[in-house]
Parts: structure tokens; sequence; C-alpha cells
């Protein structure tokens, strides 16, 4: 684990269990997640759709939809638990201590007021500045995310900005108050290909200059190869695999990242066929006994089918599979 | 080129505009003139049977536009588009006589497989539906045997058919356009953006299936994507895209092995690759202009490292550079700037 002892980590998601109620049974969108981020690190939450990347996110936001809630775990920032705070506490906590950046830049942003008077209304809710001092700081925020002219920008509607442009709103808008963690959910997904270096170079910009640790959650391995230090790799729910970036693209351990990995088409690859998991996520109200992914699984054993794997330590990463039984390394 | 069969589609000096003028009484009262949008221009280009090209580029770039105009969706408003050596009959003239045997010869696969299977269909009538539109089966049995074989063709199971598509997942829907596609027996299939909507592993099923498909029945793809990777894959021939014109066009090894054009470079630089999983890269400035006022000479001289006052001024041809290979662009014409070293994996 990367969070040194001495500092502890910025986030400590235990045991994390997301439900939703339901007529026909209660589903289980999180099951037992486990997930720490140091100060400073980047950690990389991947999966398909329908795994609970996003909501886990939410659930550290505290933004679940009801009747979406949190049933087990806890959720500790800074060593202190918020998963049990009151919504009052939530709301102070979060764009203070937790900034978040979403998919989509044009619905984060209010069509009908300026990008200056948005940035400003967040930088005077959470901190205690004049309105000059607000707008020095907005202008100020606009020329570090990299908009040209921020002075004339700070004037515009969000439908005069660009998809890129807008979504450096959207970042300035996270910092506003000097977050401690960022969440970013697919920041650079609806954006086109040189927009997107551009955007994941702003943001490791921002990260190494701020020290701030983030939860950046995508579906493309390749952004969290550009950006993560660590990578979560999520499976109907729960943690399949948790390691460094490097060792999870160049050696995964898990028999659905390996496949996951394989299915990624590569550059120059001289593959034919890529490699195939067969079927789907199962569905939250199907989802398997034992080991989640042992029906599309090649290598499943018997023990797969019945008893459900814990995370174990297998040369650096974390495993949750039966195939690296015990401390192997 | 030495390749002596005709080709079976071919893009002659293609463009079409797009009339994106204010409503009229706007147009009257703030004395605005109409505006017309250039989305493709001046593209000529080949596909050979049996070839897959893909044609890759940002938004806005023209290229659905492209797929659309190869297959009669829209009619091009200067060149001609020739599929086979006749001109490609427009969609909506009527399906009756040669234009129906056209049609039945190319197919298109859409990018949503939400969005293009009618919900309220079975999916032995949408899979069907070809089939009795072109008169391919004598009568309802013979209609029920050819969807079973063609949904067993994609992988599903002859009685999917009478499932509805909300039944089916992301991939399992894009099988089910795949088996539409296919049921007329055409030779061309144009897929825009195929899998974009999916999910890796759920596209790699996908982009299997279609490979398989095109070494057992001998299709020739048209296939539109933003994807590098995907491109990589599937390509034999890739065409790059921007603001409405193809910069360059050549086999895919050396399109994006020894990229040429300055955007092409600039494109394979900006995917996010996972052999580079900690290295930086170079961030690239700039992004596309509006096509609305497209900057002058070459459109991409504001982004280009390489720019001068020809490019500001005179747009480039697409001229060979290599035997295989046309670029569009004053600088790599005339020598000047960087030959691009090798690109490997």
């Amino acid at each position: 684990m990367t969070g040194s002892p001495a500092t502890g980590p910025l986030l400590d998601v235990r045991h994390l269990r997301v439900e939703f109620p339901t007529r026909r049974g209660v589903l289980v969108a999180i099951d037992d997640v486990s997930l720490r981020i140091a100060p400073g690190e980047v950690l990389g939450v991947v999966g398909e759709s329908g795994a609970g990347k996003s909501l886990t996110g939410m659930a550290v936001l505290g933004l679940l939809q009801p009747p979406g809630r949190i049933a087990a775990g806890e959720i500790h920032l800074q060593g202190g638990r918020i998963d049990n705070l009151a919504a009052a506490q939530l709301r102070a906590i979060r764009g203070r201590r937790i900034g978040a950046i979403f998919q989509d830049p044009l619905t984060a942003l209010d069509p009908l007021f300026t990008v200056g008077a948005q940035i400003t209304e967040t930088i005077r809710t959470h901190l205690q500045v004049t309105a000059n001092e607000a707008r020095e700081r907005a202008v100020a925020l606009l020329r570090e995310v990299g908009i040209p002219a921020p002075a004339q920008r700070f004037d515009q509607y969000p439908h005069q900005l660009s998809g890129g442009m807008r979504q450096r709103v959207v970042i300035a808008l996270a910092l506003c108050a000097e977050p401690a963690l960022l969440i970013a959910d697919e920041p650079t997904t609806a954006l086109d290909v040189s927009t997107q270096a551009q955007i994941i170079e702003l943001l490791a910009r921002l990260v190494r200059d701020r020290g701030m640790g983030v939860m950046l959650i995508t579906h493309d391995m390749g952004v969290i190869a550009a950006m993560a230090d660590r990578v979560a790799v999520l499976y109907a729910g729960r943690v399949a695999e948790i390691g460094l970036v490097r060792d999870v693209i160049q050696r995964p351990r898990h028999p659905y990242t390996t496949g996951l990995m394989g299915a990624i088409p590569k550059r120059g690859s001289l593959a034919t066929r890529l490699t195939q998991i067969d079927g789907a996520m199962p569905r939250l109200d199907a989802i398997p006994g034992g080991c989640a992914f042992h029906p599309r699984c090649e290598r499943r054993l018997d023990r797969c089918l019945r008893e459900r794997p814990q995370p174990t330590p297998a040369d650096g990463s974390e495993v949750s599979c039966w195939l690296y039984p015990d401390d192997a390394s | 080129m030495t390749h002596p069969d005709p080709p079976l589609l071919a893009l002659e000096q293609v463009g079409r505009d797009f009339d994106v003028s204010p409503p009229w009484i706007d147009r009257l009262l703030s004395r605005a003139p109409r505006q017309r949008l250039v989305a493709v221009d001046d593209v000529s280009l080949q596909i050979r049977r049996g070839e897959t090209l893909a044609l890759v580029g940002e938004s806005g770039c023209g290229k659905s536009t492209l797929a659309r105009l190869a297959v009669g969706l829209y009619v091009p408003t200067r060149g001609r588009v020739l599929f086979d050596g006749r001109a490609v009959i427009a969609a909506d003239s009527g399906g009756s006589g040669a234009a129906g045997r056209q049609r039945q010869r190319m197919q298109m696969i859409f990018q949503d497989p939400y969005a293009s299977l009618n919900p309220r269909w079975r999916v032995g009538a949408i899979v069907g539906e070809p089939l009795r539109v072109h008169g391919l089966v004598p009568d309802r049995v013979a209609e029920r045997s050819r969807v079973g074989e063609l949904l067993e063709q994609v992988g599903l199971s002859a009685r999917d058919a009478a499932r509805y598509p909300h039944e089916f997942s992301g991939g399992q829907r894009q099988r089910i356009s795949v088996a539409r596609a296919l049921s007329s027996n055409p030779e061309f299939l144009v897929c825009d953006e195929p899998t974009s909507a999916l999910d890796v592993s759920v596209q790699a099923q996908v982009l299997n299936l279609m490979r398989d498909l095109q070494a057992r029945l001998g299709l020739t793809y048209l296939f539109i994507s933003h994807n590098l990777a995907v491109v990589d894959h599937v390509a034999d021939r890739v065409g790059v895209m921007y603001l409405g014109r193809v910069v360059e066009l050549g086999p895919r090894d050396d399109v994006l092995n020894r990229p040429r054009h300055p955007y092409t470079r600039l494109l394979l630089d900006a995917i996010p690759d996972l052999s580079m999983a900690g290295i930086a890269r170079p961030a690239i400035p700039g992004e596309v202009p509006n096509p609305l006022s497209p900057p002058s000479g070459c459109t991409f001289h504001p982004r280009c490292p390489l720019a001068n006052e020809r490019c500001r001024n005179e747009q480039p041809a697409l001229l060979p550079a290599t035997a295989d290979v046309l670029v569009a662009c004053h600088a790599v014409q005339e020598g000047r700037g960087l030959i691009a070293p090798e690109r490997g994996a």
C-alpha cells in the first residue's frame, strides 16, 4: 500500500456496500469495496458499464440517489468519518474538501449564468472573501486551467466556449476551494482525442502542483495509463484487482483483468483477433454466487462457484481470485 | 496503384454542403446572409473489393457525412459517388428496379444499437425486413428460416427472433444490427462507429465477429471511427479527415506507423497508450476550428508546427508522397520539416 503510516491515507473507503431496495428485493450495487488514496496520489477506478465505478465516487461525495444508500462500511476523509454526517455537514465538505468533475461539461454548467458568476459563487460559498477578491481568484483560476484571455472569458456564457474550454471551466470550479481530494468521473470521455490529451496533461499538472489526491473514474485504460499511479479494477460492484498501473497493465493477475487487457485494441499489435470474454457482466439482480466472474472465467475452480474470494496480496497487487489463495509472493 | 480490377466504391471530388441559415424572419431582421456549412469537400477515394478502408478524425470532420454519402443517404452537392461503376442512387428515390438492386448490395450499421432498432418490433421482423422489401424470400416460412440462419451467423439463437430489442444487451443489439445488415446478402457494409457505444470486452466480441464475417463472406467495409487503436485493428487502408477533407490516405502500416501529415502525427501522439504508462507526452495546442468559418489556406495551419506563409494562403491538394500514400500538406511536398521516425509497437 502506498499511503505511508506517518501521514495516513487521504481517503479510506472500508468495506463499502451500497444497496438499492426495490420491490423485488435489495440490489447490491457495490459489495465490500475497500480503497485508499494517499495525498498526492491518483487512483484509477476502471470497469465496464454497471461495474459500480461511478457509484463509488457518488458514495464518497454523499450524492447517492435515494433509494440508493450506504448499507455497510465506512468512508474516512483525512482521518475523519464522513459517511454518517448530516446533509448540511456533507454540503460543507463537498466542494471545500472534495472537488468533483463529471463527464459532460455542458450539463455541469448553468447555461443562464456567465462562467465568472458561477466560479465566484462557488468561491464565496466556501471561502470568506469579498466580491472583488473572488473575481481576482476566479480569473487566476481560469488562467491556471489554461483558458486564454481569462478576463474576457469571465463574462462569457458556457455556450460561447468550446467543449474543451468548458471542461477547463468545470475543472476550475472543482478547484475553487482548493480541495484535498478530487473525484473525476470520466473527465475526458466527452472530448475529442486532441482535447482529451490537453485535459489529461492539465489535470496531471494540477495534481502535481497542488498535491491533491484524485479518484479517476473511467472506462478507458489509456487515460488510466496516462495519469494514474494505482488502479482498481471493478467487476459487478466488487474490486477484482488493485495495484500499480504498470503491474495491472503488464502483468494482470485476475482472469477478468487479463481478458479486459486483451480485449483492448492496441496500436501496432500483430494479433488478428482480440481476446474475447464471452458473455456480459451480470445484472444486479442476478449476480452469481461465489466469485461473481466465475460463469465467464476460463480458469474457474470448483471453489469459485461456492466461496467468494477475498482481496489477497499477490506480487504487490491485491487480487480477489482463488488462483492466488495465500500470500504467495 | 497496381490493382487492375475496378474499385467497388469510388468517390470523385465529392462535396456536401448543408444550409445552416437561421430562420427566414431572423435573417431578415438581422440582415444576415444565408450560411452554408461545407461538411465534406473535394474528397476522392476508392475502396477495392474485400478490403476495409477506415476513416478517422475528430468530431465534426465530416466522416459520418461521408459514410452517408457512400450509401446514398445524402446526395453529394459536388462530385460523384460510384458503386461498382454506377452512380449511387439517392435513398429517398423509391426502391424499385435498379435502385432496389443496388441498395440490396450495400448496407449500413449505425453507432447506437439502442436507437437503430425499432423497440416495438420483434427481432425476427427487424432482421427479416430487408428480405421482404427486396423480395428475397418467397414466403413466411422461408423468411423465418433465413432469419434463424442470420441470427446464428452472428452468434445469437434462432429463438431470439421472437424477442424484443429491450431484452438484449448493447453488444447483442449490435449483433442484431449486423444480422439485419447481412440479410440482403450485401457486398459492401458501411459501419459508422459500430463499437463506440460498447464496453471494451463487448467491443472485442463485435470486432472479432465483423472480421470473421468479412473472411467468410468476402465483405468490403467502409469503417468510420474516432478510435485509432480500433482502426489499427480492423483496417487495410486508412484515411485521416480534418475539417471535411482527407489529409492523408494510404495503407494502414504507412499511415499509423510512419505518419506524414502533421495532423496525423498529432492525433497519434494524443491517444493515451497502454504501453506509455507514466510517460509524459507532448501536449498539442488548439482545437478543431469552427467549420462555419474555416481558416484560410490549409485549414490545419493555425495548429501546425510547420506552417508558413504558403500554408496560410494556399490549400494543399492530396498528392502522392510515396507510391501508396497520399498526403495533403505543403511541408511534406516541399520536404520541409521533420521526417517522422518509425513508430513501433
